[in-house]
């Protein structure tokens, strides 16, 4: 368990966390998400110790490390362009937290083995990173945090220089790997997709202060506000309410009348995306928004280009009052 | 632009003249005049007491020079690229200042610094001779040659930037360790390419030295001062030609380590 | 555990919210990677006791009789005549190796013929060698004992081919890689527009290279006026026809006359700032033009 409480830190003007306080449970893989400058960069290095706060302090494992060097803190850190030691071969990357606590060159070599076995780099073991690819590289970076057995593991866009096939099989095999070894794990990302697919926990970022805490469904189901809706998925302005695409549902327009909860509007466009189909509508205010049905449905409604139809949401939404424009978040 | 057959040939042969008459016809004749007697004749005028005493305190200078200026050379390179303190752009000013001077200059500034008379006169009275001793000549060539291993290795750093070195320190690492086993081996090849310039360099010091210099034969005379006493005080061209041979030669090997080394480093 | 849930409105704290109290911990030790302050303080030391110190001392000689024997001794006439003779010469010695330096820059880059790597490497070699060997080897072909009958020793001529000597690779190799860098598709757009290979080089060509030619030349010339060891021996040291500025400061620290080669040498330490500013300037401002175009 990391407790981080009222932490704040500033660049010159930049004010890059304000009064942040949160808690992450033990053995969980939390996601700290948001948008760029959003601070969770400066909250991870804080709670790592490599840069410091002006004010607040940060406890792991019970003990207060606010003013513990980074060495001490017990941590793991993945930068996210690997940091590798260029000089080092895999096998000595691997090794070095090891051999500067000098432990004795068996358990040094038995534990580097273990860990290329894990990270699936044994044929690479004597390899420099310049000839490893990217994946490859930031596995590495991975076993060689793991090396020294970290309370926590923390990972600073890790995946953010791979490309998207790389990044997404990656992540996957990271939750995987912390499932296996229950590290306590925090991972700063900017890709809600990511966080959804594999943390425990997610704390949404926004300019330096934390909007939301909680499951991934949480923040997708129940988001607390605007901002962390429209940042966690689509979204589409259904008469001055906010709304999830998906959750728009439509039907023919029956003559003149409009239907009690639903808004008149003409279909724009029809895209069939595979399975889904994006259905692009304008209302008779000439805002456009978006409806996302399956095949199924645009059959059934034999929708076509031109078609008046009544669009209802499915749920209620707690964003009643109209707010600044909202763009359609993808 | 393609020039015609015509233009292109005059070019090239204007070019070409300009440069024998300038670097290849000197170059040969000097070669020529040095081997006019034989291998054996250039071997003798080489290994002449003065001549060997010459090489000896040459290589004494480098040997003091090069580790000082890798020392500290690295320091100042550190905290020109790593640290954050007032007049750091005027620290990098200075560094650079040495190239914009005259080695008679050098010289000038060395002797009301340091000689009888100057700021730090009073080391003489202690029984140091810096001046016509050793250590000016020394302090000369570090003068002229401090540049060198900071240039080379400031590029690096910004290269490598501190990620590796934070890596080490989230392992544990202390500052010194890291500096030891990342830092260093990372420069590694800026380093020693700083540091084949700055032989060079010392091997090659002329103006300076001579001004700090008691220039006598055998005993504070360098190699450069050797070539420049046997033409003008001995009369002896062909001496001067042997000596100047061979320190041509070194700068070749010089050049070709430089040339080695470039492709090393930026491949690193 | 518990997990503390912070909810807050989207967008900016309501006015009036109260910042929280900073407490301003104490720093903990900085990571690795960042030089401390006694790194920052030896290189201050080193950089000042070895460079600065001595040409402060220098200065304050030159100064010690006020800005009025400053003055004199740099006007004295054999002084001036030192100084007439080394900033004429290297004036001379930069043009030529601009021409020139061009002219070989470009024939080591657009053409090809059998043996240029090694005319290449050729060119380092004024730069490697030590000054005193660069007057011996010229005196070999050029001196009293001259094979061919040229003697150029005690001539202006002579000094004029040891500075050249010296100074050839800056200009080329400032020239070279803008050359190896320079876009050939604008040249051949230029050429089937209609101009002659001159229009485009004048036009084209010519305006790319002009800054590195400029900042070789500056540079070749900074280089040649505090030349010492390459003249000492051609040159002959005739006063007023062939004594360069670093003779005449190094006569006068013979005769004891310190305050006068202090003055003197201030003076030729300033006209190669002066050089070496503009020069920064110059690049400067190329700089700023490269990165205003889109």
């Amino acid at each position: 368990m990391i407790t981080i409480a009222h932490a704040s830190k500033a660049f010159g003007d930049f004010l890059a966390l304000h009064d942040v306080s949160l808690d992450i449970p033990t053995g969980s893989l939390t996601a700290l998400l948001g948008p760029s400058g959003s601070g969770k960069s400066t909250l991870l290095r804080a709670i790592a110790g490599l840069d410091d706060l002006d004010g607040g302090t940060v406890t792991i494992g019970g003990a207060d490390v606010t003013q513990v060097v980074p060495q001490k803190r017990g941590i793991g850190f993945v930068f996210q362009h690997y940091a590798a030691f260029k000089h080092m071969t895999v096998r000595d990357n691997i090794a070095f937290g090891l051999s500067i606590r000098r432990r004795p060159k068996a358990e040094i070599r038995r534990r580097v083995d273990e860990l290329l076995e894990v990270v699936g780099l044994e044929v690479f073991q004597n390899r420099y990173p310049a000839q490893l690819s990217g994946g490859q590289r930031q596995r590495m970076a991975l076993a060689r945090a793991l090396a020294v057995d970290p309370q926590v593991l923390l990972l600073d866009e890790p995946f953010g220089a791979l490309d998207a096939k790389v990044r997404a099989d990656l992540r996957r095999w990271l939750r995987r790997l912390h499932d296996e070894v229950h590290v306590t794990t925090v991972l700063v990302t900017h890709d809600q997709e990511e966080a959804l697919d594999i943390a425990d926990r997610i704390a949404l970022l926004h300019k330096g202060r934390i909007e939301q805490v909680g499951t991934p469904d949480d923040l997708y189901d129940r988001p607390a506000n605007e901002f962390v809706m429209s940042f966690l998925g689509s979204v589409s302005r259904l008469g001055g309410r906010l709304v999830r695409p998906h959750d728009i549902v439509l039907e023919r327009a029956a003559g003149g009348s409009a239907v009690d909860g639903g808004i008149r509007a003409t279909v724009r466009r029809i895209v069939r995306l595979g399975f889904e189909v994006r259905v692009e509508l304008q209302d008779d205010d000439g805002a456009e928004f978006t409806a996302q049905l399956t095949r199924g449905d645009v059959e059934a409604l034999a929708l076509r280009e031109g078609d008046a139809v009544v669009a209802s949401s499915a749920r209620g939404t707690p964003f009643e009052e109209p707010s600044l424009a909202v763009t359609v978040a993808s | 632009m393609r020039l015609r057959t015509g233009a292109r040939l005059t070019a090239r042969t204007v070019a070409l003249a300009y440069l024998t008459v300038l670097v290849i016809l000197p170059v040969a004749v000097i070669l020529w005049r040095s081997f006019g007697e034989g291998i054996g004749g250039f071997l003798a005028s080489v290994t002449t007491p003065a001549a060997i005493s010459a090489f000896n305190l040459s290589l004494l200078i480098v040997a003091i020079v090069v580790p000082l200026n890798v020392v500290f050379g690295v320091t100042v390179a550190l905290a020109l690229v790593r640290g954050r303190f007032p007049g750091r752009g005027a620290l990098q000013a200075v560094v650079d200042l040495p190239f914009a001077v005259s080695p008679i200059v050098v010289g000038v500034a060395l002797i009301l610094l340091w000689g009888v008379g100057g700021w730090f006169g009073g080391v003489e009275a202690l029984g140091v001779k810096v001046i016509f001793g050793l250590p000016g000549m020394v302090l000369a060539t570090i003068f002229v040659t401090m540049p060198f291993v900071v240039r080379e290795v400031e590029p690096v750093l910004h290269e490598i930037g501190q990620e590796q070195e934070q890596a080490a320190a989230t392992l544990g690492a202390s500052s010194w360790q890291a500096f030891w086993r990342v830092t260093l081996p990372a420069i590694r090849w800026g380093l020693t390419y700083g540091v084949v310039l700055t032989v060079a360099r010392s091997l090659g010091e002329f103006g300076a030295v001579i001004m700090v210099s008691s220039g006598f034969p055998g005993v504070s005379e360098t190699l450069t001062l050797l070539v420049h006493g046997r033409y003008l005080d001995d009369h002896n061209t062909f001496g001067a030609y042997c000596a100047a041979t061979l320190l041509m030669a070194m700068a070749v090997v010089a050049l070709v380590l430089m040339t080695l080394l470039d492709r090393k480093r930026s491949t690193r | 555990m518990a997990l503390t849930a912070t909810r807050s409105r989207a967008g900016n704290p309501g006015p009036g919210a109260p910042a929280p109290s900073v407490e301003r911990t104490a720093r903990a030790r900085r990571v690795t990677g960042t030089i401390g302050p006694l790194g920052i303080g030896v290189s201050v030391l080193w950089v000042s006791v070895i460079v600065l110190l001595p040409l402060a001392a220098m200065t304050f000689t030159a100064l010690s009789g006020g800005l009025g024997d400053l003055w004199e001794a740099v006007t004295a006439p054999a002084a001036l005549a030192a100084l007439r003779v080394t900033l004429g010469t290297s004036a001379v010695v930069a043009l030529v190796n601009v021409v020139m330096g061009t002219l070989v820059a470009w024939v080591l880059v657009r053409d090809d013929f059998r043996g240029k790597g090694l005319v290449n490497a050729l060119i380092d070699l004024p730069f490697a060698l030590p000054t005193i060997v660069a007057s011996i080897v010229l005196l070999s072909l050029y001196g009293p004992y001259s094979p061919i009958g040229v003697q150029l020793n005690a001539t202006t001529p002579g000094l004029t081919v040891a500075l050249a000597f010296v100074t050839l690779p800056f200009v080329v190799r400032a020239v070279q890689p803008v050359l190896l860098e320079a876009d050939r598709e604008v040249e051949e757009a230029a050429a089937s527009l209609g101009g002659s290979n001159l229009t485009v080089f004048r036009r084209i060509v010519l305006p790319t290279l002009l800054p590195a030619i400029l900042s070789g030349g500056g540079l070749a010339f900074a280089r040649a006026i505090g030349e010492y060891g390459s003249v000492v021996l051609i040159g002959g040291n005739i006063p007023g026809r062939t004594q360069v500025a670093s003779q005449y400061i190094q006569q006068q620290i013979e005769i004891d006359r310190p305050v006068n080669a202090a003055a003197v040498s201030v003076a030729l330490l300033l006209v190669a700032f002066v050089v070496l500013f503009l020069l920064r300037l110059l690049a400067g401002f190329q700089r700023r033009r490269e990165e205003k175009a889109p």
